[in-house]
């Protein structure tokens, strides 16, 4: 017994030291130059801010943003897949150097990764239901299986406060099996992916019948204390929303002008 | 107790460790309801993969071809693909394909839902390891003390029943501990198709407060744990089964 614990203190205490990463500063932009590659956290299951097309390339307006701002620094991009449970890990360990990723701005993840001002996109949290069902307001989903993604801050609140049973999945394309196998009564995610969804005659039977709850802000981030890259990314931002970047990106698109973008643009002009 | 899980908000604020599961009250409920999860899936799993064990080791050695036959195909299928694989083809392919019963909310749902598939496809997992572990420990039981049962008049099920399978029992205990041990790290895959278990709940906590160090500090000693258990419990048993004398 007491060899077993010997054992299995030296086994915890090795696990402690190996988790603990040391930290290098150096400046990104430079190491991406050198690179001549940059290298981005994008979703590939997001219609259509980052997803994949028949050939199986990542594209969408994430992408595209992403591809201008590989444009200024003159070098080439590369996509690095990520999803909500592991984005702020990429880029904490460096696999990626920009993560944009329709991720929500969070106090808590700023703790974590440098979240860049001003946001660049803003969505709020609904629901993809059956017509069927004929929801009306959150609180219909009490006691229901409602499928969720793995990782999205909306699971908790839909959880808690309204109620409902997440059942949590990897990616999108888990989710809408589960969704018509019926594993589920709704898919709880972000009202722009809805929006898109919708639309498509595969979905027609489906609705987003909730008002869209905590419209809150989207933040495209840098690593800690990047701070060069921080700035050259806020101004970037800045003069999407000025030139109309993200408006005519909504629209090539195919999903219509949020107000938020629209705000921006006339913000900023 | 309440001034005990205070303590841990006041640790997170001072130290910046956070551990929500110990001070949120909500999260707290989730990592409970996510152990016990685990707990009942590894015991289900535990009890049907050592079932199909015993059963598939009798009919392997059945005297019809076809048993055997269907018996080797099971193990081959079930040995030779990954356990993730397995569970998203349960939950997935055939979950879809068989006929949908009435939810309590006016829809239709599939009859098993993300926990059956789970303990049913984990089960057969680790019951083809299983049942080659018996295998091998029916075989290491003499043919002499088998033909002087049949001399007295045993039958085939009785003579597997009361004298191979319990000195088999014996010798396959060291293999089937290793085997049920890996069985319990697999429960974790159940995560995959939304089984709330213990890491599937860890997940959701570390996205929300993103405390991931933290999280998986805690997952790995949990673990430890749980399987440091289920290895004290098989290593009791493999000592209160000895007989004097046989084997080693």
């Amino acid at each position: 017994m007491k060899k077993l614990l010997k054992g299995s203190i030296a086994a915890v205490v090795f696990g402690a030291l190996a988790m603990t990463s040391m930290a290098v500063q150096a400046d990104v932009i430079d190491d991406i130059k050198k690179r001549g590659v940059l290298k981005v956290g994008v979703k590939a299951d997001y219609k259509p801010y980052g997803f994949r097309d028949p050939s199986g390339k990542i594209v969408g307006i994430e992408p595209e943003l992403a591809q201008d701002v590989a444009k200024k620094l003159g070098v080439k991009v590369e996509f690095i897949p990520v999803v909500s449970s592991n984005r702020m890990q990429f880029l904490q360990q460096g696999k990626v150097d920009l993560m944009i990723a329709t991720m929500t701005d969070k106090p808590a993840r700023r703790k974590v990764v440098s979240i860049v001002d001003p946001n660049y996109y803003s969505s709020g949290t609904n629901i993809l239901a059956p017509k069927k069902f004929g929801f009306k307001k959150w609180e219909d989903l009490r006691g229901k299986p409602v499928c969720g993604i793995q990782g999205a801050f909306y699971n908790k609140k839909t959880g808690k406060e309204f109620g409902a049973k997440i059942v949590a999945f990897k990616g999108t394309a888990e989710v809408y099996a589960a969704l018509k196998a019926g594993n589920c009564v709704a898919f709880v995610y972000d009202d722009s992916s809805h929006v898109a969804k919708t639309k498509s005659k595969e979905w027609a039977d489906y609705e987003m019948p909730l008002p869209t709850i905590d419209d809150a802000p989207w933040g495209l981030a840098v690593k800690l204390g990047e701070t060069k890259f921080h700035e050259m990314m806020s101004g970037m931002i800045k003069d999407w929303h000025k030139s109309g970047r993200i408006l005519a990106l909504e629209t090539k698109w195919g999903v219509e002008n949020t107000p938020f973008a629209k705000a921006m643009n006339a913000k900023y002009k | 107790m309440e001034a005990f899980f205070e303590w841990f908000k006041w640790l997170y604020d001072d130290t910046g460790i956070n551990l929500p599961f110990m001070y949120d009250s909500y999260d707290r409920g989730r990592m409970i309801n996510g152990f016990f999860m685990t707990i009942k899936l590894s015991v289900l799993c535990l009890i049907f993969s050592i079932i199909i064990g015993m059963i598939g080791a009798w009919l392997q050695a059945s005297p019809l071809k076809w048993t055997r036959r269907f018996v080797g195909g099971y193990i081959q299928l079930f040995r030779n693909t990954p356990p993730l694989v397995q569970l998203y083809f349960f939950y997935f392919a055939i979950g879809t394909m068989l006929p949908k019963v009435a939810s309590d909310y006016g829809g239709e749902q599939p009859m098993l839902g993300g926990f059956a598939w789970a303990v049913i496809s984990l089960s057969f997992f680790a019951g083809a390891f299983n049942v080659e572990i018996f295998r091998s420990g029916i075989e290491a039981v003499p043919n002499s003390t088998i033909e002087a049962a049949k001399a007295l008049g045993f039958s085939r099920l009785q003579i597997y029943k009361d004298i191979t399978l319990p000195l088999a029992f014996r010798v396959v205990l060291p293999a089937l501990a290793n085997n049920l041990v890996n069985l319990v790290k697999t429960t974790t895959l159940a995560y995959a198709i939304a089984v709330p278990e213990m890491l599937y709940e860890a997940n959701q906590i570390w996205s929300d407060n993103v405390n991931v160090t933290e999280m998986m500090i805690f997952m790995l000693l949990a673990y430890f744990l749980l399987v440091g258990v289920l290895v004290w419990a098989m290593n009791r048993w493999e000592r209160s089964l000895k007989i004097p004398g046989y084997g080693a």
